[in-house]
């Protein structure tokens, strides 16, 4: 079971993004890096599906792959210290648009494959594309199922077992209240959405691991787009200061009262 | 002339929110470049779902101002199969611009479309305008809504998915002239036999008790109020107003609550009357999750923390003394 899974580092915006002053980006001078808690759940679930794998006797490995800056290498060893075996790394020096991501993680797929599963986040957390797991799956000709839930492969056939030939997957997910259940055959695209798995936190050995993870990388040129940016802002909310009810307990018949003013008790 | 198509989804009342949302700014593009007209496509079972389905979608099309309603007769939900229906629709009434609400279904099927085709497509777009007939101007979310980019398209055709909860759902006020009722066209697209070999089979889900995405009120709690006991009391506070608990991601990280209560960017959406936000700093993910709601309290030991500049009433203090002290005169009012 050969596993490829997609992930994107981010920064980790807290209370407020603040932009550069040109306003051209996010400033992230302070901040941290990470990715979407989507795609942490890929990368458990890509674990996951490996470990048990391997209890049946059967062998796989994880690959997880970025594209991005060189320190995007941080986000890889995260996947690492979870569980995920190789590493690679294509560089870039700016951010890319969907197309383009999509082909370069296609023709990488392509290279470095055949993968069994291939797991993205259902939308990235900054661009919120919603798309780059569909156009892969166009381009590698696999069937794609988004927004996935639960993931459970099952052997196919009754000789069949999760170690030995391919299996098929059973996806689940919600809409409107409803829920929708897939079958297909591997190989296949997934994108997955947080709540699907717990993440575990990583272990000692992990993060070792982690340490000593080679990152394959490979710089790849821009080849420019259809779709630019030409500004960012943060959208103007009313920063209202609220109005303060009390301290502790004895705000409660302030709180009573408001809760009466808006029609709330009977 | 253009043509704005916009792909809608429906109940069995007839068009959803999301969808009026999306005729709604597809009006707006088509209004801002005169002689355009905006066509809608239902994919689904509407001829057999019973006449008076049929009519209802038709009535609200006229009401949102809509030109032609076409109808792909399709059994079930199959994401590529859809994509093709809508593209060669597209293709048939020479549309400049495709458009879908931006939920799962309009997302995903517009992913698709972009993927056959090769061409952009853009998401959560809430502005868009034409200039020439190979550039679009457009507005539009990141981050869940807490960031707005303006970007250039270089696009004959434009797909675009729409951010609902920036576009209010407008009708037009007199439709000139305009039919009260829709005919249905019917539409066969050519399917290809893959095109449904990934097909959704439905299930009535077990979720019990009021829904997180329709309550009225929801009593959310975060890393403050300390560990899985303190929820004990946001339940009864929540059951006591018939409205649904709510969680930040922290306490799901925790494992304190499952994630089906979490509220944010990658949790659920909320629009209640009433948000309590107990021991929740207020991150924008979390935000991006409960902005809509009409009335924001939060509970805080931190009069600085940010959730205090989003919302409109505020206590300051421990969560564990406050709650059960609001819960105890709650109760003795009976
Ligand atoms: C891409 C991405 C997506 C994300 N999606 C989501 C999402 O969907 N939903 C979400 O919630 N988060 C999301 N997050 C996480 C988010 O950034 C925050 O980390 C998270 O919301 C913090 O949860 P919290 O407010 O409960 O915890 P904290 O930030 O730790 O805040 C705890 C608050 O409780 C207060 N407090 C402490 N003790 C008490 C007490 N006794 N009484 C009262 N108040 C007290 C503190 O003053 C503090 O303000 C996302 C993050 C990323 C990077
Ligand atoms: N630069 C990137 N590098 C690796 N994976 C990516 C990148 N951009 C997007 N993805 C993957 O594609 C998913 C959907 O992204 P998007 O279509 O941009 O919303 C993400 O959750 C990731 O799994």
């Amino acid at each position: 079971m050969r596993i490829l899974v997609c992930v994107k580092r981010i920064p980790m915006v807290g209370g407020r993004i603040v932009l550069t002053p040109d306003g051209g980006q996010i400033d992230t001078s302070m901040l941290g890096f990470t990715v979407s808690p989507h795609e942490e759940c890929a990368v458990e679930e890509a674990v996951r599906i490996v470990e048990a794998v391997r209890a049946k006797g059967g062998s796989g490995e994880v690959t997880v792959l970025t594209l991005g800056p060189p320190e995007a290498a941080d986000q890889l060893r995260d996947a690492v210290a979870l569980g995920a075996s190789k590493c690679v790394l294509l560089e870039t020096d700016r951010e890319w648009g969907p197309i383009a991501t999509a082909e370069a993680i296609a023709q990488e797929a392509r290279e470095r494959g055949p993968f069994d599963l291939l797991l993205f986040g259902n939308e990235a957390a900054d661009s919120g594309d919603f798309q780059v797991g569909i156009r892969v799956a166009h381009l590698l000709d696999l069937p794609v199922v988004t927004g996935i839930k639960g993931l459970a492969l099952e052997p196919s056939g009754s000789a069949g077992s999760l170690a030995g030939s391919l299996p098929r997957a059973s996806a689940r997910r919600e809409y409107r209240g409803v829920e929708e259940s897939f079958e297909l055959g591997l190989p296949a695209v997934v994108t997955v959405k947080e709540g699907i798995n717990l993440p575990r936190y990583p272990s000692l050995p992990g993060r070792m691991r982690a340490k000593k993870a080679v990152i394959d990388s490979l710089a790849l040129g821009w080849q420019g787009e259809a779709l630019s940016t030409e500004s960012l802002r943060v959208p103007t909310v009313e920063r209202r200061r609220a109005e303060l009810l009390g301290r502790g307990a004895e705000a409660v018949p302030a709180l009573v009262a408001l809760l009466e003013s808006l029609g709330l008790l009977s | 002339m253009t043509q704005v198509l916009v792909l809608v989804e429906h109940d069995a009342d007839g068009l959803i929110d999301s969808s009026r949302r999306a005729v709604t700014f597809a009006r707006g593009l088509a209004v801002a470049n005169a002689n355009s007209k905006v066509a809608v496509c239902v994919i689904g079972e509407v001829p057999t779902g019973g006449a008076e389905l049929a009519s209802a979608i038709g009535r609200q099309a006229a009401e949102y101002g809509v030109a032609s309603l076409h109808v792909v007769p399709f059994t079930g939900y199959a994401p590529l199969a859809w994509a093709r229906a809508l593209g060669q629709l597209a293709d048939s009434l020479s549309a400049d611009a495709v458009v879908a609400a931006g939920t799962d279904r309009g997302s995903e099927v517009m992913a698709h479309l972009g993927a056959i085709t090769g061409e952009e497509m853009v998401a959560n777009c809430f502005a868009v305008s034409r200039s020439g007939t190979h550039e679009w101007h457009l507005t539009r979310q990141r981050w869940g809504g807490s960031l707005i980019e303006e970007a250039w398209l270089e696009a004959g055709r434009a797909l675009l998915t729409v951010a609902t909860d920036a576009i209010p759902p407008a009708s037009v006020v007199e439709p000139v002239a305009a039919p009260l009722e829709l005919e249905l066209e019917a539409y066969e697209p050519q399917l290809a036999d893959g095109d449904t070999s990934v097909v959704a089979t439905e299930s009535p889900e077990q979720a019990g008790g009021v829904s997180l995405a329709s309550a009225r009120v929801v009593v959310s709690g975060g890393r403050g109020v300390g560990g899985v006991e303190g929820f004990s009391v946001i339940e009864q506070l929540a059951a006591y107003f018939g409205g649904a608990v709510g969680v930040s991601r922290a306490v799901t990280s925790l494992g304190w609550r499952p994630h089906s209560e979490q509220v944010g960017q990658t949790g659920t959406r909320v629009t209640p009357d009433l948000y309590m936000a107990c021991g929740i700093s207020g991150a924008i993910q979390h935000l991006a999750g409960c902005q809509s709601a009409k009335t924001m309290i939060a509970i805080n030991t931190d009069g600085d923390a940010p959730i205090m500049a989003r919302a409109d009433y505020a206590v300051i203090g421990d969560v564990n003394e406050v709650l059960p002290a609001l819960l105890e005169v709650l109760r003795a009012r009976g």
